[in-house]
Formats: structure tokens, C-alpha cells, sequence
């Protein structure tokens, strides 16, 4: 059973989905530097699990990302470059260096993980191990 | 700049003030930065997770409008076990001066980045004067 009627049917439902997790203790203390950049969110996905990261105006190229074990580093650079001879006017966008591990509380197929950059948006599939996941046992 | 200080994550602000939406859901602020040179103005604003057709921009009555729509039909399927930052489409104005020239701006998508290219009119363009 979900536990949302439906909940991605509206962006209000994803919305409010994604609020009621950021008390979530799933991680518990596992996160190194939460708060730290880049913000992410990590998503449950049938066995596996999807980890999701907002890097806009990132290269991929400027964008590091390594398993080992069940601990995942994300680490890089934002640069922006403004032209010589331009006057700023505002300024919100913010550069720098970053390096932030998380550690999962499941095994993760180092192998399998597979990392897409789009739009800003860095995508994190990791499945599960297979000596993770629930077996049913049956009762002889 | 020393690129050696580090990236601190900027809390998403939600859209206030906006004009009704007929649709449920929260706008964000994207961040943005506006400089200037001799030829022209440049608006860059971050909206990741917009793709190129989801972006609506508009000039009207000297409001630069851009709206930027996520496509949460993507989330389909998963469940957030732990979250630190929400998702919502994205709306942001921007007055313009008479000195642009409206029908010269451009836009240009990269990495979740939007460029605004808003090009000088003519006349508000510096002129060297030369002395006799």
C-alpha cells in the first residue's frame, strides 16, 4: 500500500511528500555536513534507491563522484565566470568549493551505481545489493 | 574571487507577492545574477531541473517574466526517504529599463543555468566624444 493516496499527482502532493521527510531520521546521523552543498534528496525507487542533487550552472566535468562501500562522495567546484569590463548588479548565485559524503544504511552495488547531470539536476541511481534485499522466506 | 571558499547552499526562496496561481503548488525565487556591459545587460538565473521547453519568458508592460515549470511527473514511482530541499516550478520578474531593447533579448539554456541576454537600445549605449 502507498503511502500517499497518489501523492506525485500534484506538485502540491510531491510537495508535501518531500516536507514531511526532511524530519526523517532515515539517514539518522549518517550524514556528514548536512546542510552543506549540494542540497540533496534521497528517494526510494522499488528496491533501489535514487539520489538527487540540484548542481545548476555545474559542468560535469567540475563534478566528482565516488562509491566506496556504502559511503557516497560527491565533491567539485562552482566557477562563474563574469566578463572583464561588467558591472555586477546583483549577485544571488554562489561559487565555490564543495565536498560532502553521505553513507547509506543499505548495501549499494558499487557496480550498478550509475550518475546522470541534466539540467542542473545530478541523478544517483544506486541498487541495492543483492545479499541486501528482503527474501521471502517460506515457512516449511 | 578565490575559488577556494566554499559553496554554501542558498535556501531555496518561495515565491511571496506573486499573482494568484490557478494551480496547486509553491513557486520558488530563483537565484539570479545581473551584470552589465557596454552592449548589454545579462540575466542569469538557476533553475535545475527545467528543461528548455518548460521556460516561458515574456515582456510586459516593462516586466521581464520568466517562468520556469519542473516536470514532477518524474518523482513518479519514488518515495523520499530523506529530503533537505523541496521541488516547485520557478517565477521571477524583473523590471526593465527604456534603455533595453525588447525585441533584441535572447535566451540560452546550459546546466540548469538561463542566460538573458537583454541587449542596450541604440541611444543608451555609451558614445566616446572625441575632442576637436
Amino acid at each position: 500500500m502507498a503511502l500517499f493516496p497518489d501523492p506525485f499527482n500534484t506538485l502540491l502532493g510531491l510537495q508535501e511528500a518531500l516536507d514531511a521527510f526532511k524530519t526523517s531520521g532515515w539517514l539518522q546521523s549518517s550524514v556528514s555536513g548536512s546542510g552543506s552543498y549540494p542540497p540533496l534528496n534521497v528517494f526510494r525507487r522499488g528496491d533501489d534507491f535514487v539520489l538527487i542533487a540540484e548542481v545548476p550552472g555545474i559542468d560535469k566535468s567540475d563534478l566528482d563522484v565516488q562509491v566506496k562501500g556504502r559511503t557516497i562522495r560527491l565533491s567539485g567546484a562552482k566557477t562563474i565566470k563574469y566578463p572583464e569590463k561588467a558591472s555586477l548588479h546583483r549577485r544571488e548565485r554562489l561559487t565555490g568549493r564543495f565536498d560532502r559524503s553521505l553513507t547509506l544504511p543499505v548495501e549499494i552495488d558499487p557496480e550498478g551505481v550509475k550518475a546522470e547531470c541534466r539540467d542542473g539536476i545530478l541523478a544517483l541511481s544506486l541498487p541495492r545489493a543483492d545479499r541486501d534485499k528482503p527474501r521471502s522466506i517460506k515457512i516449511g | 574571487m578565490s575559488g577556494a571558499q566554499e559553496l554554501a547552499v542558498r535556501e531555496k526562496q518561495e515565491l511571496a507577492n506573486k499573482q494568484e496561481k490557478t494551480v496547486p503548488g509553491r513557486y520558488f525565487v530563483p537565484a539570479a545574477d545581473i551584470f552589465e556591459t557596454e552592449t548589454a545587460l545579462t540575466v542569469l538565473v538557476e533553475m535545475p531541473g527545467v528543461e528548455r521547453s518548460a521556460i516561458n519568458i515574456a515582456v510586459e508592460e516593462d516586466v521581464l517574466r520568466i517562468e520556469g515549470q519542473i516536470d514532477f511527473t518524474k518523482y513518479q514511482g519514488m518515495e523520499p526517504v530523506y529530503t533537505e530541499y523541496n521541488v516547485g516550478h520557478y517565477a521571477r520578474g524583473f523590471t526593465l529599463s527604456s534603455q533595453i531593447d525588447r525585441d533584441g533579448i535572447s535566451a540560452n539554456l546550459a546546466d540548469g543555468v538561463l542566460t538573458l541576454t537583454l541587449p542596450k537600445a541604440k541611444e543608451a549605449m555609451p558614445r566616446r566624444i572625441g575632442i576637436n
